[in-house]
């Protein structure tokens, strides 16, 4: 039934201030998860949250977008909109993964990098390009989970991984409906119209052939059955790890770099 | 007496037109610097390699034209020249807008690819075109530019990207920006061959095309004030709420954080880049 909702109900639906957001996965999926802070060149961008946790037995690195759930939460996290020492960080810590043979693990939920005055002089172009360039070589498996919204280059920054789950009411997009409708039609009211043309759903993506898994949601609503999904993201988070294991090191990078070859 | 009349507007009227070819005329051979607001012959400036002869500002030029300042004569062997038309979202509107450019602008994508020598030093070329949807990135432009940068590992030559974009091709959504991760990724496998990318980023520079390859190079070269940065000037304006200041994202403002090695003159750019190859060319000919 919910396939029958339209894109602009599912951008509110991924945008809901009720829905989990990344700790809430983590404090469900992980064991013990300790969190480490800091890019070592600037600051410690709170719109990111990452570390190392068990999954199941298994050590691994987590790297999490973090929007809020209240409005003191989002001041906090910046609305989940990164710096570029967010993704500093974010690629520090994968780097450190790669060190110790971890895993790693993304959570994907941004309006978008912070178009900011701060954040143009430090690079955010050059950021969110590094994360790319380093995720596409890194010597361990990823697996990225877009848990709410996938905003543009901000989201797409730490989506570079073996394998894309994706949640059945979180979106993926080249920018928000309003940014894209300011954009061509001049006019960002026009944003529910446009979100259906734009293509943004995880069924879309499904038929893009982006993402590799969509996640269904119960239908009592996300947050009301939050266990029963989680359940489900660590079962296929431990199966797709496992899977990408048996290959060797430089099968996964080739395959990797097909993924995206090929779109 | 009204007959007079009539006759006598009809003549001011023919006369205003008469003016008006003049002057379009005049409008043809003529423009105006946008920057010094001199008014300069138009043949002077292309002779000038299309900067301003009295302020120095430099115009934004086509991929052909650029590659004729780049390359040595008779030396461009364009490759995928014929890549172009494709609606991976079947968006409204997209296709005839597409048609229509190619007919005015006489290329078929955002980009011009191929094999050319800069004072003798082979290289591969991408040259972006801001004439065809303000340089935006959609799956041709990534297709041709990852192609570009295969033929580079295949040929072990270098690649020069020179950039001028608005950033992610909108009406391609997700597929436009998936290019981004497309092109990183082809740049890392030339990067893993030891080969040498430089990047040349010219007015203006935004968007998913500095969040991907135009900020990945060994070398990143700007041409004089170009516009370089992620989100537009408009969307951080409207973001924090005040007006930025003179200067801000131009290349000198990036050159002084940090994010590019090196401000070169149009006149000077060939001079440089050729010099640049050649400090490599040890590695990467055999």
């Amino acid at each position: 039934m919910k396939k029958q909702m339209t894109a602009w109900q599912r951008v509110t639906m991924a945008r809901d201030a009720k829905r989990p957001k990344a700790l809430d996965y983590i404090k469900n999926i992980f064991d013990d998860f300790i969190e480490l802070h800091g890019d070592r060149c600037y600051g410690d961008d709170k719109s990111f949250v990452c570390g190392i946790a068990y999954l199941e037995k298994m050590p691994v690195t987590i790297i999490a977008e973090q929007k809020g759930k209240t409005t003191k939460e989002n001041m906090q996290r910046n609305f989940g909109m990164p710096n570029p020492e967010g993704y500093r960080k974010a690629v520090r810590l994968m780097k450190q993964a790669e060190k110790f043979n971890r895993p790693v693990i993304t959570f994907i939920d941004t309006p978008g990098a912070y178009p900011g005055m701060g954040a143009e002089e430090r690079g955010q172009g050059e950021a969110i390009a590094r994360s790319m360039f380093e995720m596409s070589k890194l010597k361990v498996p990823i697996i990225a989970v877009v848990i709410g919204e996938g905003s543009s280059g901000g989201a797409l920054a730490i989506c570079v991984a073996d394998k894309i789950l994706m949640l059945e009411n979180a979106i993926y997009s080249i920018l928000s409906p309003e940014g894209f409708a300011s954009i061509l039609y001049k006019d960002s009211s026009k944003c529910q119209e446009v979100a259906d043309k734009m293509k943004l759903t995880s069924y879309d993506l499904q038929n893009f052939g982006i993402i590799d898994e969509l996640i269904k949601e119960p239908k009592v609503g996300i947050e009301n059955d939050f266990e029963s999904v989680t359940a489900k993201i660590k079962t296929i988070l431990v199966k797709q790890i496992q899977d990408i294991q048996k290959l060797t090191t430089s099968e996964m990078l080739e395959k990797r770099y097909e993924k995206y070859r090929n779109m | 007496m009204v007959i007079d009349k009539i006759k006598k507007m009809s003549e001011v009227n023919k006369e205003i037109e008469k003016n008006q070819e003049a002057s379009d005329m005049l409008i043809g051979k003529w423009i105006k610097c946008e920057n010094c607001k001199e008014i300069l012959y138009k043949e002077e400036v292309h002779k000038n390699l299309s900067v301003c002869p009295n302020c120095g500002k430099h115009f934004r030029i086509s991929s052909r034209r650029r590659i004729a300042q780049l390359v040595d004569e008779g030396t461009f062997e364009e490759i995928n020249a014929d890549m172009g038309l494709k609606d991976p979202l079947q968006f409204e509107g997209y296709e005839k807008k597409l048609e229509t450019l190619v007919e005015k602008t006489q290329i078929k994508e955002a980009v011009k690819t191929g094999i050319g020598k800069l004072n003798g030093q082979e290289a591969v070329l991408a040259v972006m075109d801001g004439n065809f949807m303000m340089g935006s990135m959609g799956q041709i432009v990534g297709e041709k530019i990852t192609l570009a940068i295969e033929e580079a590992i295949l040929r072990k030559l270098p690649i020069i990207l020179v950039c001028v974009s608005g950033g992610a091709r909108m009406q391609e959504g997700i597929i436009s920006l998936m290019q981004m991760a497309k092109t990183t990724g082809a740049l890392m496998k030339l990067n893993e061959q030891g080969l040498l990318s430089i990047c040349v980023l010219t007015d203006p520079t935004t968007g998913g095309v500095t969040a991907s390859f135009a900020s990945l190079g060994d070398i990143i070269i700007a041409e004089p004030n170009a516009l370089i940065g992620f989100a537009g000037p408009r969307v951080i304006e409207q973001t924090v709420k005040q007006k930025l200041p003179e200067g801000f994202q131009r290349a000198e403002f990036l050159l002084e954080h940090g994010f590019i090695d090196k401000i070169v003159q149009r006149k000077d750019m060939k001079k440089v880049l050729s010099k640049l190859i050649k400090f490599h060319n040890q590695k990467g000919s055999e």
